[in-house]
Order: structure tokens, then C-alpha cells, then sequence
């Protein structure tokens, strides 16, 4: 007689741990439950994210790109499973190399964000990047993993905390990310994952006044009435984009400008 | 200098009546005189305005070749430099900030960002490398009046050095210097519609703003308004930039140099009359050196004099309009009734013309309005600290995050501090300090881009295939 398989709970995945939905709900998608999360859900992810923002953003840039080579080491290890749920090998790939290219990208982010200005006075004058703070964002319907990725690699690369909407049709690729996230270094809260309606969940993100900023790229159909709530605490807005750019990163980063006089 | 009685709209090149056939007085706020009559524009004329510049845009100055669009912008910064006189006595005429700073600040600012940015105008690839950045096309610019003709250098400069044509809405109480930089245009040969002026209230900055064929929003003045203009490109591809209010913490430490820090925090809120979006207007004094700082900073804002505009010995001038003046004693008026602890020093105000003495509270709770709301006028709120975690707590304690100040003569203590501080300017032992090369805007509420440097550049310039931001 052949064994009969244990199956996985979908859970959300909120300050490090995988709770269910606090309102009990889930939907039936690629086969599974999977957690239907609330709004409420959105606020504790909120501040999960919040909570662990200093730690993070506190690392030192050599520190922050260690973990996220780390995400691909142990993304790397379960290949087959992210095959499955995924497009396939090629996209399994393509989101490893993806947390590579940023892993690198975090100590030289400032070196080409950033600038010494030479100010006409005896000030010595620098700018240098900073974390924005709490970063929301709509992950892509498609693909699953890679899209997703995609958009929380140049987020964190920077210092930033995520939560992040999975996709509403394959979410499963996003909570297995999630136990990646889990067993990597990645301190708990930095990234919370969020799996259910959308359109339910979004704009709770959009409109929350502690939230800094906003990945939209993942909203089918209008935006407007999201960038509109958005507006309420000055959310910095990303709108769409293929990402894999430093530039991508610095959307989510704050400049800010040191001035000091020059004197004996 | 001779001003026109009346002024139209500088559209296409020329000056043109308003289609919307309003004028309204601009008032000198120290004498409560009219000055001249200023074209009042309305949505007809926003859009025959944005259609100039389209045209302009269109038909040769984006595909100018860059080297030839730097020597027009270096151009406009030699002119602003011969005619500075007249600049800095028509800014202090119709806004009321004192002549020496306008003479001083404003006007050699304003041309250091012209030439500043000419220069960038053929270096683009270099600025951006692999990003190939393309202009974005028409640019709506919208400024308030605490600094009007900078704050149109701080616009226009940018735009056209990266190949934009320009749609500019002066404050409504402060138009004269931005018609008197049509001047400018013309001397400089400008090409007809690449700079456009429409003067006129917040019905005008409205049009604008929604205008279909418009591609980017820059806006420097209130969160409030800065708010409104976010939700109303909502769903749209316009970019857009937000340089919005402040509410800035100047933190003194103990072992400070004293004298100089006075001198700083004088600087930083009695500066413009404290009509300055970054002002230091919380003061953030370590417990154990409160006494001295306040018995200095009160004799020291004893010896400022407060009066003319135009006498090149005023230190404060007039506060811009009758609408600022009753903002400022509304919230004085809160800050009394919460329980807070006013000081001015004894000055006799002119008669005419509305002034404001430079006023300090102490006793001050940090959930006072006085604490919270951004005042702009020449007002300081004391607030203590003990340790530097504190201070840091407290000068973050604010829905805005546009610039702080640190005075101590550590050096890793600065450092400390500047990291923590979340703002987007932080002066380490100087306050309200500016330079084209040296890029100013906020964090949180206090609105997002860059204004200045090299990265100014990037709000006015779209990248084939790369990711687009709303403030990036």
C-alpha cells in the first residue's frame, strides 16, 4: 500500500511566524486552503514590519547583502519544489539570480545613489541613501515566484521592511518563499507575506499611515482610487517597472543631505 | 526700474491678455500699497499656455542639440547676474523679505542654479549612465511665495537643462519677479514657449495640474495643497515631485559652542521671517544648558531689527500677506491659551504694513500645536532633552521630515545624530544653509524628489525600459 502524503497548511507569514488569518478565513486555490488574510492582517503585518525595521536597516550594508545571498543559497536547495510551483526551472533560476544580483548591489547602492557635492562655501556637503521605512507592496499575478521577487529584492536591498500582497491566483510560490525567508537571516518581520483577495487587502495597505511606500505594479486595472489613499500620509508611489535596476532600489530609498562647515 | 501698471500673461513668447479677462492688485506688504495689476489666468489660458510649451517642445527644443541648450541656460544666469539689483529690490517690494537677503541670497542663488544646471544640460549620459534619460515633455511648475524668484530657478533650471519646456505658476502675492524673468527670456534669445508664465491663484495651479497633456507636476508649498495635487494625478503617468511644510528640530547639546549655536537658531527660525519650509522652528535645548541658551537667544533677538524691507540694516521684514499675518496670530493665540510661556522682545512695529515680532515660547509640550503645526512666521518653540536617544525621539516626533539641525562640538556625536534624524537636509553646526549643487527635499509627510544636484536632474527625465516612480 502506498503512503499517503502529509500536505502543507497555507498559512500567512507575519512578524516571523506563520499564523492563519485571525478571521478564521481561507480560499481554495492550486489545490490548497490557503489563508484568506483580513484587513487586520494587513495592520499586525504593518507593524511587524515597523518593529523590525531598526535592526535591519541598522546592518551594515555588508551585513544586509550576506542575507540576502543567504535567501538564494537556501532558495537554491529547493529548486524542484519552486519548479512545481512555479513556471518551471527557468523562473526558479531567474528569482535565485535575482537575490544575487541585489545581494551585491548592497554596498554599492550609496556609492552610485549617493554624492559628495562641492557646495561655493567651506561646508563639507554629502548625500547619502537611507531606507524609506515601511514598504507595501502588490506583488505581480504572474509570474509567481519570479514576479514577486522581483519586487521585494530591490525593497530590502536598501533597508527597507516589506509586507507584500502574494498573487491572488498562485499564491503558493509566496509562502514557500516565506519559508525560505524563515531559515535564511532574514529577521523576522522584515518581510511579512499576505495571501487572499487583492482587492480586499491593497487598499488597506494603500491608505495605512504607516506605510512610506507603495509598489502598485501588481494592481490589475485602475489604480486610481489606490494612488488617491495613497496620498493621505505623502506614500512614495512605484508604479510599474520590470525592476533589476539599481534604480528600481532607489525607489524606496530617502536622500539625505549632511552639511557641516570646514574650520579650525 | 519701472513697473508696468498692468501685467498679462507671458505665453507662446509674448505677453497676452487673460482669456479669463481678471486682474487682481499685488500689494506690497510693508506699506499695504498696490504695486501693479496682475492677469488673474484661468483654465482657458492654462491651456493655451501648456499648448505653447507643447509646441515649443515639439518643434525644436528637445531635439535642440544639448550643447546649444546648455549656452541659452548659462545665458539666463548672466543676465540674472547683471540685472541683480533689480531682482533683489523687486523681490523685497512685493514679498517683504528683507533687502540684503534678497541681495544677498535669492538673487546670486538663483543664478548659481542656472549656471549650475546649464552646465548639465550636455551631460546627461554621464549623469545617467545605461539609463539613456529622454525629456519628459511638458512640465507644470508651481511655487510659493517665501522665495519666489529662487524657487523659479529651482524649477525652470532643471526642466529645461534636461530638454523640458516649462508652464509656471507664480505665487498669487508674489508674481513681479517671475514677470520680470520674462525679461530675462528675452534677452537670453529664449526660444518662444519653452518658458511660459501664468500668474494667478490656486484656481489656476488646479487647471494646471489636471491639464491632460501636461507630463510632469512640480510643486513646492503646503502638505495640505501637496496632498490634493497627489490624489489629482491619481491613475494618471504624470510624474511628480513634492517639496511640502516643515516643522524642523534644531537640537542643541551641552557642550555646544553657545554663541555660535544662538546665532544658528536666530538664523533658523527669524530667517524670511521664518516663511522658510525648513525653518528650525523647534528648538531641542540638553536640560543642562537651558538657562544660558534662552538668556542669550533672548538678547540676542533684542538686537534685531524689525521694519523696511527695503533699508539694507532690517533683519526681519514683512510677513508676505494679511491671510499669513492672521495664521501666525491664530496659532500664537493657540500656543497661549495650550500654556506655553510667550516672549518677544520689545520692538516697535511700523504702522503700515504687516509685521510680526520674532517670538519664542517656552514650556512647551510636545502635542502643543505650536509643537505640531508648521507656523511659518518668526515664531520658535523650546522643547528640552536629556540624552541624545531622547532628542532623536522628540525631533522625529512630527509628521513632517524636511531638514534638523545639531549643534555640539563632538564630532561622532554629530554623525550620530545625522544618521537618526529622519530629514531630508540635516545641518551639522550652520542651519538653513543652500547650493544648486547640494540636493534638498524631504522624508514622510514633507513631500519626495530632489531639488539640486544631480539628483534634481532625475525627476525631469523618463529612462527607455527602466522602472518609473512616481517621485523618481
Amino acid at each position: 500500500m502506498s503512503r499517503l502524503d502529509v500536505r502543507k497548511t497555507y498559512k500567512l507569514y507575519i512578524g516571523g511566524a506563520f499564523p492563519r488569518s485571525e478571521s478564521g478565513r481561507t480560499y481554495e486555490i492550486e489545490d490548497a486552503n490557503v489563508a484568506r488574510a483580513s484587513r487586520k492582517d494587513v495592520r499586525d503585518a504593518v507593524r511587524a514590519a515597523r518593529a523590525a525595521l531598526p535592526e535591519w536597516a541598522g546592518m551594515t550594508a555588508y551585513n544586509r547583502g550576506q542575507v540576502l545571498y543567504r535567501i538564494a543559497e537556501m532558495m537554491e536547495g529547493r529548486r524542484a519544489e519552486f519548479a512545481e510551483l512555479s513556471g518551471g526551472e527557468a523562473e526558479v533560476d531567474e528569482a535565485v539570480d535575482t537575490w544575487i544580483w541585489y545581494a551585491g548591489w548592497a554596498d554599492k547602492l550609496a556609492q552610485v545613489i549617493g554624492s559628495s557635492n562641492p557646495v561655493a562655501g567651506p561646508y563639507f556637503n554629502f548625500t547619502i541613501p537611507e531606507p524609506t521605512g515601511v514598504v507595501g507592496i502588490v506583488a505581480p499575478e504572474a509570474p509567481p515566484l519570479h514576479g514577486l521577487v522581483s519586487r521585494v529584492a530591490p525593497a530590502l536591498v536598501g533597508g527597507n521592511a516589506v509586507v507584500v500582497c502574494a498573487s491572488e491566483r498562485h499564491p503558493l510560490a509566496a509562502i514557500t518563499l516565506a519559508e525560505v525567508l524563515a531559515t535564511s537571516d532574514v529577521p523576522g518581520g522584515v518581510v511579512n507575506v499576505l495571501t487572499g483577495r487583492k482587492g480586499e487587502l491593497a487598499p488597506v495597505l494603500a491608505s495605512h499611515m504607516d506605510v512610506n511606500a507603495i509598489d502598485l505594479a501588481g494592481v490589475e486595472g485602475d489604480r486610481a482610487e489606490l494612488e488617491e489613499l495613497a496620498a493621505e500620509n505623502v506614500k512614495r508611489v512605484v508604479r510599474n517597472g520590470d525592476g533589476h535596476s539599481p534604480w528600481h532600489a532607489a525607489a524606496y530609498l530617502e536622500l539625505k543631505t549632511v552639511w557641516h562647515p570646514i574650520g579650525v | 526700474m519701472q513697473l508696468e501698471e498692468r501685467y498679462g500673461l507671458f505665453i507662446g513668447g509674448e505677453w497676452v491678455e487673460p482669456r479669463s479677462g481678471e486682474y487682481q492688485p499685488t500689494v506690497s506688504p510693508a506699506t499695504e500699497e498696490p504695486l501693479a495689476e496682475v492677469a488673474y489666468g484661468g483654465a482657458e489660458d492654462v491651456d493655451v499656455a501648456v499648448g505653447a510649451a507643447r509646441e515649443a517642445f515639439s518643434n525644436g527644443w528637445s531635439s535642440l542639440p544639448s550643447s546649444e541648450r546648455a549656452k541659452y541656460i548659462f545665458r539666463i544666469a548672466r543676465v540674472l547676474q547683471e540685472r541683480s539689483r533689480e531682482f533683489a529690490v523687486l523681490e523685497s517690494l512685493d514679498g517683504g523679505k528683507p533687502i540684503r537677503e534678497s541681495r544677498d541670497v535669492d538673487v546670486p542663488l538663483a543664478a548659481a542654479h542656472f549656471f549650475y544646471y546649464a552646465g548639465w544640460a550636455d551631460k546627461l549620459e554621464y549623469a545617467f549612465p545605461n539609463r539613456r534619460p529622454q525629456p519628459v515633455g511638458v512640465a507644470a511648475q508651481i511655487i510659493p511665495w517665501n522665495f519666489p524668484l529662487l524657487m523659479l530657478a529651482w524649477k525652470v533650471a532643471p526642466a529645461l537643462a534636461t530638454g523640458n519646456t516649462v508652464v509656471l505658476k507664480p505665487a498669487e502675492t508674489t508674481p513681479l519677479t517671475a514677470l520680470l524673468f520674462c525679461d530675462v527670456l528675452r534677452q537670453a534669445g529664449l526660444p518662444p514657449g519653452v518658458v511660459n508664465i501664468v500668474t494667478g491663484d490656486g484656481r489656476a495651479g488646479a487647471e494646471l495640474v489636471k491639464h491632460p497633456d501636461v507630463d510632469k507636476v512640480a510643486f513646492t508649498g503646503s502638505t495640505e495643497v501637496g496632498k490634493a495635487i497627489q490624489r489629482a494625478i491619481a491613475g494618471t503617468n504624470k510624474k511628480l515631485t513634492l517639496e511640502l511644510g516643515g516643522k524642523a528640530a534644531n537640537v542643541i547639546f551641552d557642550d555646544a559652542a553657545l554663541d555660535q549655536a544662538v546665532e544658528g537658531i536666530v538664523n533658523g527660525i527669524y530667517f524670511n521671517q521664518g516663511h522658510v519650509c525648513c525653518a528650525g522652528s523647534r528648538l531641542l535645548v540638553q536640560e543642562s544648558i537651558y538657562e544660558p541658551v534662552i538668556a542669550k537667544l533672548k538678547r540676542r533677538m533684542g538686537t534685531l531689527r524689525v521694519g523696511d524691507p527695503l533699508d539694507k540694516n532690517t533683519d526681519v521684514g514683512a510677513i508676505n500677506s494679511k491671510e499669513q499675518l492672521d495664521r501666525i496670530q491664530e496659532l500664537v493665540a493657540a500656543g497661549e491659551a495650550e500654556g506655553a510661556e510667550i516672549y518677544q522682545p520689545p520692538c516697535r512695529l511700523p504702522e503700515k504694513g504687516w509685521f510680526f515680532a520674532p517670538t519664542v515660547f517656552t514650556n512647551v509640550a510636545q502635542s502643543y500645536r505650536i509643537a505640531q503645526e508648521e507656523i511659518f512666521g518668526p515664531v520658535l518653540s523650546v522643547l528640552t532633552f536629556r540624552t541624545p536617544e531622547e532628542a532623536v525621539e522628540k525631533a522625529n516626533n512630527t509628521a513632517y521630515g524636511l531638514s534638523a539641525g545639531i549643534w555640539t562640538e563632538k564630532g561622532s556625536r554629530i554623525l550620530y545624530m545625522a544618521s537618526r534624524l529622519r530629514a531630508g537636509v540635516v545641518w551639522g553646526n550652520t542651519f538653513n544653509r543652500f547650493d544648486p549643487t547640494s540636493p534638498f527635499g524631504g522624508f514622510k509627510e514633507s513631500g519626495f524628489g530632489r531639488e539640486g544636484g544631480l539628483q534634481g536632474l532625475e525627476p525631469y527625465l523618463d529612462f527607455e525600459g527602466k522602472p518609473e516612480s512616481l517621485g523618481g
